[in-house]
């Protein structure tokens, strides 16, 4: 059992990296996330933690220079927030390509304009197609638990994919609440030292890192630039069965399970579940015990994991499901809530599916209550009696 | 034997894929010689991302980590950390980038790396116009040059002081060079590599370019000497702070000793264009920078 301390979000996400004895930090400071920055800072400077901080002058060169310090054999991390997370974009894929295992803390913020700087998913959920793993968390404790296990999963030599850890603006960030902290000598046994698989400063076996592949194989070249990116989806689908059996692990040893790819909550004999990500996950549970002491048949699913995405298990989840209510704090302009789409499109295989009810809620920060998420549970049952579904997402709470 | 008295060992290996006459690949053979085994290069997207020859190959005896076009300052600041974090000490970094990856879209990350005192090599090798992907103009594209984005009037404005912006920098070093004076270009490759532990050090080379300068490539010495004897491009070195000219530039202060431009001018197809009035301007140019070299060492 270690320490335990009240604090924020951020400083979770900085005690966590001290944890993971990172050897490399680069980053730029933006608001929610600049505490994460400023706390390791602190560390470095008093000597409680060895690691290279490099001050950069942007989150472009922030994640470039995670990936130099990756290829050089170093454990790496970083932090941003929406606008920082947007301008690191290119780097993201880079990065993923590279296979550089950089393990990064996303504070969900709106992108502007307007400037706002509350929570919103859609800042990392933009970022899907990147070849980052995405984690959503919803408490303190879950940032410091997952950034340890992520780092396993993303230093994995079947996995070696970088991974983000993201977690709500000022609701998760800059909110205490009891936080355990595991140290140095507990998360390496968990955890050991990076072992890259090259190591780009290895001057006497010299290799060229991302020079030109054609499409077709060419020249010396028994493989084209596709199989390159094959390898990226094998590593992501791999990291599924990996995350599974690492979370158990790390329940084994440390007492705490947040779920692996989705946690499942009453979900069994329910007739209807409401899936959340990040924070709202935490406040769905609670809602969901009122509604039973009512005799309400409802559970929740918190998704989270976005990448890679759990088809199978959402699958699995809503098998006796009548209704599904899904909560997007993001909108994919044009259509509906991301997370909707995809998990309609992981149900539309299945003869036999839950109705699905997407709310697009809670967009830069509006507030979610309990009473708000019941009303969304609510709907889906009237819908079950009526059997009425009108497709297009539901703005709950917009102002007209 | 060895010419010039530079050493044997080659790191540019044959079967890389640089055009005929490529004074960018000639730079960086010297480069490599001076800096030798312990160097890892990183290099953006440039001609060189193309030169290094094709995966699962390379053309080039040395450690490769390519890089996004603007992020090169940024990447080497994360290999070095990396090697500081492990404690590796005898490694050489050295950020190889174009023109437009130095003075246009890289410009920030190697600012950056420059102010934090990152411990590595940046060498700009200055083709002078974005020649991998054919012939755009970039900011050190010198004035009246017929490029594909200024196909008709060329260039209007003259080439951003790259060298100077970094000397602003108070970095240890930084120095200018040429393809054709190899010996001039290695020995201060080596004068940087010495600086070990003082910070960034800045290197600016004009390379010739057959293809996007427009002229038979067997003359890619002779412009890159023109350059130097018209006074066009100055070599010099600021070595810790101390400005001195080198190379064939130390006799080049008397303006009756250089070169007519025009000489320069005339040999290469993308200055075609040039009116006499356009001549003047560049030859205004050129003596102006003079003028501000003289001051610069009157005030030393």
């Amino acid at each position: 059992m270690g320490k335990v301390i009240i604090t924020t979000g951020n400083y979770s996400a900085a005690y966590a990296a001290k944890a993971a004895k990172v050897d490399v930090v680069a980053a730029y400071p933006i608001t929610p996330q600049t505490s994460i920055i400023e706390k390791i800072s602190e560390f470095i400077e008093k000597g409680e933690m060895k690691a290279e901080y490099i001050r950069v002058e942007s989150e472009h060169s922030a994640m470039a220079a995670c990936i130099g310090a990756s290829v050089a054999g170093a454990r790496t991390f970083t932090a941003t927030s929406a606008h920082g997370l947007a301008l690191m974009h290119e780097m993201l894929h880079w990065a993923a390509a590279t296979r550089a295992p950089v393990v990064m803390a996303v504070v969900n913020r709106a992108m502007g304009p307007p400037w706002n700087i509350w929570s919103d998913h859609v800042d990392s959920l933009s970022q899907r197609d990147t070849g980052w793993m995405q984690f959503y968390v919803e408490s303190n404790q879950e940032i410091f638990d997952t950034i340890i296990q992520a780092y396993r999963v993303a230093e994995d030599p079947e996995v070696k994919m970088p991974a983000m850890i993201c977690s709500d603006a000022f609701i998760l960030s800059h909110t205490s609440q009891p936080l355990e902290i595991l140290s140095e000598e507990e998360v390496e046994d968990f955890l050991p030292p990076y072992e890259p698989p090259f190591d780009i400063t290895d001057v006497d076996h010299p290799v060229t890192h991302g020079n030109i592949v054609w499409p077709e194989p060419r020249g010396d070249s028994p493989v084209g630039y596709m199989e390159f990116r094959y390898l990226m989806h094998q590593g992501q689908l791999n990291a599924k069965r990996k995350i599974k059996e690492i979370v158990k692990e790390f329940e084994k040893k440390f007492g705490r399970n947040h779920g692996d790819l989705i946690e499942k909550y009453k979900v069994d004999d329910a007739d209807v579940a409401i899936v959340s990500m990040g924070a709202l996950a935490a406040q769905a549970k609670y809602v969901v015990d009122l509604m039973r002491e009512e005799g309400y048949r409802v559970g929740a699913i918190k998704l989270r994991v976005f990448r890679p995405f759990p088809d199978d298990e959402i699958r699995e989840v809503t098998k006796g499901l009548k209704a599904l209510v899904v909560a997007d704090r993001n909108i994919s302009y044009g259509y509906k809530g991301i997370s909707a789409t995809e998990i309609e499109s992981a149900l539309y295989s299945l003869e036999k599916r839950p109705l699905v009810l997407n709310f697009i809620m809670g967009i830069g920060g509006r507030d979610v209550k309990p009473e708000d998420q019941r009303k969304m549970i609510e709907a889906a049952f009237d819908i079950i009696e009526t059997g009425e579904l009108t497709k297009e997402a539901e703005w709950y709470g917009l102002l007209r | 034997m060895t010419i010039l008295g530079l050493p044997e060992e080659e790191y540019i290996m044959s079967g890389n894929a640089s055009c005929p006459g490529c004074g960018a690949a000639l730079a960086l053979r010297h480069v490599l010689k001076a800096l030798g085994k312990r160097t890892v290069l990183v290099i953006p997207a440039c001609c060189t991302s193309v030169i290094q020859g094709l995966y699962p190959r390379s053309g080039i005896g040395v450690p490769v980590l390519n890089m996004a076009f603007e992020a090169t300052g940024a990447a080497a600041s994360g290999v070095v950390a990396a090697l500081k974090a492990k404690g590796k000490d005898d490694i050489t970094v050295v950020g190889w980038a174009g023109d437009g990856g130095t003075a246009d879209i890289g410009i920030q990350a190697l600012s950056g790396a420059a102010e934090r005192k990152t411990d590595f090599i940046y060498i700009c090798y200055d083709n002078e116009a974005y020649m991998n992907t054919g012939i755009q103009r970039s900011g050190a594209t010198p004035y009246g040059a017929l490029t594909t984005t200024t196909p008709v009037l060329g260039k209007k404005e003259h080439k951003k002081d790259m060298p100077m912006i970094m000397a602003a920098h108070k970095i240890p070093y930084v120095a200018t060079a040429t393809s054709g004076y190899p010996k001039d270009l290695y020995e201060k490759v080596k004068r940087a590599k010495e600086l070990k532990g003082e910070g960034t050090k800045y290197l600016h080379i004009l390379s010739p370019c057959p293809p996007g300068w427009r002229y038979d490539s067997k003359l890619t010495v002779k412009i890159s000497k023109l350059a130097v004897e018209t006074g066009l491009w100055i070599l010099y070195e600021i070595d810790r702070g101390k400005f001195k000219l080198s190379g064939p530039s130390k006799r080049l202060l008397d303006p009756s000793k250089r070169k007519p431009v025009e000489e320069y001018l005339k040999l290469q197809g993308r200055f075609r264009g040039l009116s006499d009035e356009d001549i003047r301007e560049i030859q205004r140019w050129v003596d102006e920078n003079w003028k501000n070299i003289e001051k610069m060492m009157e005030t030393e």
